[in-house]
């Protein structure tokens, strides 16, 4: 009984780290659309929000009416060169914004201003980690070139309604300030661009450029896959589209390098084409409305002289009014902290370890919520991050809840914590009271250990006879621990413990096993 | 008032024909003189000579520009039946017959001048603003709420959305456009 070959070569596994068998290896590069945060549009005094009453926040230029020009928000120029230097870019001094035509209902001019020629900003890195490793505990720190940061439009929201074949469009979005991120090809798999894409969110939500919210069109990310051998040419590439969340991201990358070597292996070539990434099915299928390859008609956008900003203060032109000037050495002195930085500062502070500072950056509002709890508690910081990245964060994660939905909060995991440290309950109870704290929200620890009689049994007397018990009814361990072999004497007090049923001592326990088998 | 035409005295290679009338001296005297007094003593003193006298005409004699030679043009841009397609699909406009593609044709010929002009070691110029400063703008919303008022212009709109097809239509293929355009010879 033959198996039937496989088309596809199985999916890696869940954790498995990059693997590409066949050495035919995925090239992967991203193209991030981020929504500047900013309180009008790029070219116009129009609001930006995200739910609004259509075509409520548009005005005549938005619309493209005849007689209207373009002017750029100050905001948006500061916003990108803010990014720009968190990303260890060159800011062009000199910067040129240019058409890129197209007809679609929502674009409402036929073309989209942009800066194909000369962006704001070039040539800079972003240095993201994975957790890798067997145990994924090894931080591993990569990097991928960014290419070119440019300041471009939004277009507006269609609306397809397939009953009536018809498309309602909204302009509300239509103008709004993008920041567009070209990377370079320099990542080879799902897991590599969602961390980079995780990271990159990090450092825009810590600069307030923009906030990040995939499920909100915030930040819009295509990726652009392809396979080839090491060494060889890049093969042809595919787009990979309409993905709505850093999971999403590396599950969608990983399917098109598949299916890409599956084409390659059957003999055929892969198409130069647009795909759509179904989140249902976990596929990719191609996207229809493509006739072949665009050609933009990129012309210089005639209404804007070029995009100047000035180095510092001594190099501002005479005359020239403050509030119409973007000085680079100003944004770059009120940077904030950047993620990367923050980590290292919490290693030094509290003396934990890199990965665990990883993980305590990568969830919203997970390093508050440690430093509540450090508050509130005499507990060293090494022995309360266990608690948090592994219990909470396990337990969020296993429920897909954020740190905010926690039903445990920090002072009551406090409490819990000081409890165990007091000595009034064993580490193995502690995470048992954990549990039962977790399904039964604002039942304290406190409550859960007077309740299920949890306590540590400290009783000497008690703890001495079960001790007895257990040397008297085991000869042989007790004999091979008189011998040396030191490791029999924790079977013997996993045996007390059983009796106790995890209430007891282990110190006390072990010292009192240790004198009545020496 | 003055009736003012232009005409030509004579017509000059690829100048069209125009009417010039004489310019009345006396109203140029008036009109000065009801905008500008203090200039009166000069107005009133200068001759002036018609511009469609002989001896100074501002319309040369004959034409001062020639044709650039053939042997000094790139070769002649032909353009294939598919680009023809792709460029009316890009820009939406309809060459519709064999005059339409030779008119295009012409026009890039007459283009083709420019390759004569030596450009190198010049900067090229995107548009007559390119010194002027970028003026920029504060983030404060000042404009928007005007729905009503943008709805109004669209023909079709349902509730507060306006209403397009549905996707991009896609052009009718060129045998389906011969069909269409019964003179069309392409």
């Amino acid at each position: 009984d033959t198996a039937q070959k496989r088309l596809l070569p199985p999916l890696p596994q869940e954790g498995q780290y990059c693997v590409a068998p066949q050495q035919l290896v995925g090239v992967v590069g991203l193209e991030v659309h981020a929504q500047i945060n900013s309180n009008t549009k790029l070219f116009s005094g129009s609001g930006v929000r995200f739910s609004a009453p259509p075509n409520s926040l548009v005005s005549p230029f938005d619309a493209s009416l005849p007689g209207t020009l373009p002017v750029l928000n100050k905001r948006c120029v500061e916003a990108a060169v803010m990014t720009g230097l968190a990303l260890n870019c060159t800011i062009n001094r000199k910067s040129l914004f240019d058409r890129k035509h197209y007809f679609y209902a929502d674009l409402p001019a036929g073309y989209q201003i942009t800066q194909q020629r000369r962006p704001i900003a070039v040539d800079g890195m972003l240095t993201y980690s994975l957790l890798g490793g067997k145990k994924r505990s090894q931080v591993i720190r990569k990097t991928v070139s960014i290419k070119q940061i440019q300041l471009e439009q939004d277009s507006g929201k269609s609306l397809h309604d397939d009953l009536r074949s018809q498309t309602l469009i909204d302009l509300n979005r239509a103008g709004v300030g993008l920041m567009e991120l070209v990377m370079e090809p320099d990542m080879s798999c799902g897991e590599e661009a969602a961390a980079a894409v995780r990271e990159l969110q990090l450092i825009l939500q810590a600069l307030g450029t923009c906030q990040g919210n995939m499920s909100e069109g915030q930040l819009r990310v295509d990726a652009n896959v392809s396979v080839h051998r090491p060494g060889e040419p890049l093969g042809v590439r595919t787009e990979v589209k309409n993905i709505n969340s850093v999971r999403y991201l590396a599950r969608a990358i990983d399917y098109e390098i598949q299916r890409q070597i599956g084409v390659l292996q059957r003999g055929e070539a892969v198409q130069n084409e647009t795909r759509a990434y179904d989140s249902k099915s976990g596929e990719t299928i191609p996207m229809r409305d493509k006739e072949g390859l665009q050609d933009y008609r990129f012309m210089p956008e005639p209404n804007l002289p070029p995009l100047i900003v000035y180095e510092d203060n001594a190099s501002l032109p005479s005359g020239i009014d403050a509030c119409q000037a973007v000085v680079v050495q100003k944004i770059r002195e009120g940077l904030p902290e950047l993620p990367s930085v923050k980590r290292d500062r919490l290693v030094q502070t509290y003396g934990i370890l890199p990965e665990h500072s990883f993980t305590l950056v990568n969830e919203d509002g997970l390093v508050e919520y440690f430093e509540a709890v450090l508050k509130a508690t005499k507990k060293e910081p090494r022995k309360v991050i266990g608690w948090v990245t592994n219990e909470l964060v396990g337990h969020l994660k296993h429920q897909d809840m954020s740190v905010s939905q926690s039903p445990i909060s920090p002072s009551a995991l406090a409490e819990l914590l000081e409890l165990q440290e007091t000595g009034h309950i064993s580490s193995s109870v502690a995470k048992q009271v954990f549990q039962e704290m977790w399904r039964s929200s604002g039942r304290t620890a406190l409550e859960i250990i007077q309740e299920q009689d949890l306590g540590l049994v400290s009783d000497t007397a008690q703890l001495h006879s079960i001790c007895q018990k257990v040397v008297d009814s085991h000869p042989d361990e007790v004999h091979a621990i008189r011998n040396g072999n030191e490791k029999v004497l924790n079977k013997l007090m996993g045996l007390v413990q059983k009796e106790t049923k995890g209430r007891a001592d282990p110190v006390l326990v072990r010292a009192i096993l240790h004198e009545k088998t020496s | 008032m003055s009736v003012f035409s232009l005409a030509a005295k004579r017509t000059c290679r690829g100048v069209s024909c125009l009417k010039i009338t004489r310019y009345s001296v006396t109203n140029v005297e008036n009109f000065h003189r009801r905008r500008n007094r203090c200039l009166q003593s000069h107005i009133t003193n200068v001759t002036r000579l018609f511009s469609s006298h002989p001896h100074n005409s501002k319309v040369p004699e004959v034409a001062t520009w020639e044709l650039v030679p053939e042997d000094q043009l790139p070769p002649p841009a032909h353009i294939p039946t598919d680009l023809v397609d792709k460029l009316e699909r890009l820009a939406l406009v309809d060459f519709r017959t064999k005059q339409g593609l030779a008119c295009l044709e012409k026009a890039i010929r007459f283009a083709d001048q420019l390759h004569v002009v030596d450009t190198s070691g010049v900067e090229p110029m995107d548009s007559v603003l390119e010194d002027r400063a970028l003026n920029l703008r504060d983030d404060a919303v000042m404009e928007g709420d005007c729905a009503e008022e943008l709805l109004q212009l669209s023909k079709n709109t349902a509730e507060e959305y306006f209403v397009a097809p549905p996707g991009n239509i896609p052009l009718p293929k060129r045998e389906e456009r011969a069909a269409l355009l019964k003179h069309s010879e392409l």
